[in-house]
């Protein structure tokens, strides 16, 4: 009996270059700066782990992205990885969901995939950073959850011993399969792209499903499924009039000292 | 008066740790006070724990016209899967208009579980709750360099997290009074997780969401050793010591002392900022501090757009020197 994993990864826009995305104060929309699409970080630690316990005492990694025919990039490096199978959900009907429409087409992908045993995903996109979509895909799917995982175990074919991270602290869990879990930054070190890796991942095929193949309606997907919309936007102004401290750098340290003392605030 | 009927109450699940409630959860009670007013509704509570009978009365003082209270060995450590089947079945029979989870370690779990089994939308790291003239809530949240207001036009509850710091502390009026409704826990046993151990370590240094100075450092520290002397400037002053992300990132602090949009919220008396540009995704993380100052080598940084005083200067060199006139001018009082 082979532990069927899924990793559900996302492709967001570049960490290092999202920053170019910005409000445009005239419109109140956002500028449409061409950022390249990149693999989310913490995606990054659930796919580890998946290979981990792979190593471990084996197991099937099939990583499942929702996203535009540009993601399948994204889920090609998985594959490169390590990850046996590649699949990504696209369809222009996906277009615009939030993390309640998105964990809902996920769920809906996993349950055409079929067997699971467990599924990975990371606490959070660098770009939404909701930390939403990985427990509400086991909401839907009726499935446990254990969000924050900063170490994992398994205890038996059955179960697996996780850690949470809390406030000051952790919270250690018995979870049973099958289960999600959501990975920080803290649960291992992703390892890098091999080539030999690449070369492998070549031949791999990936799998796209839109719509249709789900056996999903319009109306249940995209932001037509969406609770939340966008209402309204808006910049920030400069909230404070800054006074420079002039003069070399040790009266610059002198006159705050005197400053903040003033203020009676040190 | 409003001639629209009365909506349904602003709930508010409260987060007890060993039997103390949570500041954030009484920040968010005042807030749902607030504006259950403006809906003309009422604000509920609702608490899960044990042996919590005798420490509600604060939610009272804080605004709760009711608490619904579970009170059972079995809810004594937060439990994924019981938590969820109590809030959304009470949910489902109460029909709240909005609810409101603070955003703790727990609260990040347990409102997507709530969220999806009400089948409505949630949104997260909330600065601000406003009424809209539709008494919709809209739900301001930092993005792409500003800010933006989400809503959830038609599911209710509308729900949103909010981090410990964004709202103060409600004027505790110890006089109200408000109605007790004791919960059962439910009789399904969820055995699917089962929590083996809960460990909490006394916090070292002052915390960061109660800290009257903070001081937060960021990536221009340079290397480990930059980075040792923003901790011995926070320690001199008796100061929480905060981060950016790229420091959690380097390695040099852990995430629980990032400042900002996913980390903690702050709210002191005095903020400086080293060695960071001041980025919006941290700087959102500083909600009304009273003063505030910057370090940086770069004049143009966004951060001294930000603060009341500004120190054009590499913080390896005027670190050392600040706390050397800080020490100097304690002596001479």
């Amino acid at each position: 009996m082979t532990l069927q994993i899924v990793v559900c990864v996302k492709a967001v826009p570049d960490p290092a270059q999202a920053g170019r995305i910005k409000i445009d104060p005239a419109t109140r929309t956002l500028t449409r700066a061409q950022v390249p699409l990149a693999f989310n970080p913490l995606d990054r630690n659930a796919l580890e782990a998946a290979l981990q316990i792979r190593e471990k005492s084996g197991a099937r990694i099939t990583v499942l992205s929702m996203g535009p025919s540009g993601a399948e990039s994204i889920v090609r490096e998985c594959l490169s990885l390590g990850a046996d199978h590649g699949i990504l959900l696209s369809d222009r009907a996906f277009a615009g969901a939030d993390a309640y429409a998105t964990a809902f087409t996920l769920a809906r992908g996993i349950e055409k995939i079929g067997k699971y045993d467990l599924i990975l995903c990371g606490m959070a996109s660098s770009d939404g950073a909701t930390e939403w979509v990985g427990p509400q895909i086991a909401s839907f799917l009726g499935i446990p959850a254990a969000t924050q995982v900063e170490e994992l175990e398994q205890v038996d074919s059955q179960t697996l011993r996780v850690r949470s991270g809390m406030e000051n602290g952790y919270r250690l869990m018995e979870i049973k399969l099958p289960a999600l879990l959501t990975a920080t930054r803290k649960l291992n070190r992703p390892r890098a792209l091999s080539f030999s890796g690449i070369v492998k991942a070549r031949k791999k095929q990936i799998v796209q499903w839109g719509l249709r193949d789900l056996g999903l309606a319009e109306d249940q997907v995209g932001q037509a499924a969406s609770p939340t919309v966008v209402s309204a936007m808006t910049t920030r102004t400069a909230r404070r009039q800054v006074e420079f401290i002039e003069g070399s750098i040790e009266e610059k340290a002198e006159i705050l000292v005197q400053r903040l003392a003033q203020a009676g605030l040190i | 008066m409003t001639t629209k009927a009365n909506c349904g109450p602003v709930w508010v699940v409260a987060e007890q740790v060993d039997g103390r409630i949570q500041n954030v959860s009484l920040q968010l009670v005042g807030k749902a006070r607030q504006l259950a007013d403006e809906l003309n509704a009422s604000v509920e509570v609702v608490l899960l724990g044990q042996g919590m009978k005798d420490v509600v009365e604060p939610l009272f003082a804080a605004g709760a016209d009711r608490v619904y209270l579970g009170d059972d060995p079995v809810l004594n450590w937060y439990h994924a899967e019981t938590y969820t089947e109590m809030i959304v079945s009470l949910a489902l029979k109460i029909k709240p208009e909005i609810l409101l989870i603070g955003s703790t370690c727990t609260g990040r779990e347990l409102a997507p579980l709530v969220a999806a089994r009400l089948k409505t939308g949630l949104t997260a790291h909330c600065i601000d709750l406003k009424i809209n003239d539709r008494r919709i809530l809209e739900q301001w949240v930092p993005a792409y360099g500003g800010l933006m207001s989400i809503i959830c036009p038609e599911r209710r509850p509308q729900m949103a997290t909010v981090a410990s710091g964004v709202f103060p502390l409600p004027d505790m009026d110890e006089s109200r009074r408000g109605e007790l409704v004791m919960l059962k826990a439910p009789e399904a046993v969820f055995d699917r997780i089962r929590t083996l151990d809960v460990v909490r370590r006394e916090p070292e240094t002052v915390a960061l969401e109660s800290a009257s100075i903070v001081v937060a450092g960021g990536i221009g520290a340079g290397d480990e050793d930059g980075w040792g002397q923003i901790s011995d400037l926070a320690r001199i002053l008796n100061a929480a010591l905060g981060c950016t992300r790229p420091v959690v990132d380097a390695g040099w602090a852990g995430h629980e002392t990032m400042i900002g949009q996913s980390g903690k919220m702050v709210s002191p008396e005095l903020y400086l900022g080293i060695g960071l540009s001041g980025d919006l995704q941290h700087l959102i993380g500083v909600v009304g501090a009273r003063v505030m100052a910057a370090v940086n080598k770069d004049a143009r940084a966004p951060v001294f757009e930000q603060v009341d005083y500004g120190i054009v200067a590499d913080c390896r060199e005027f670190v050392p020197l600040l706390i050397e006139k800080i020490r100097a001018y304690r002596q001479s009082r």
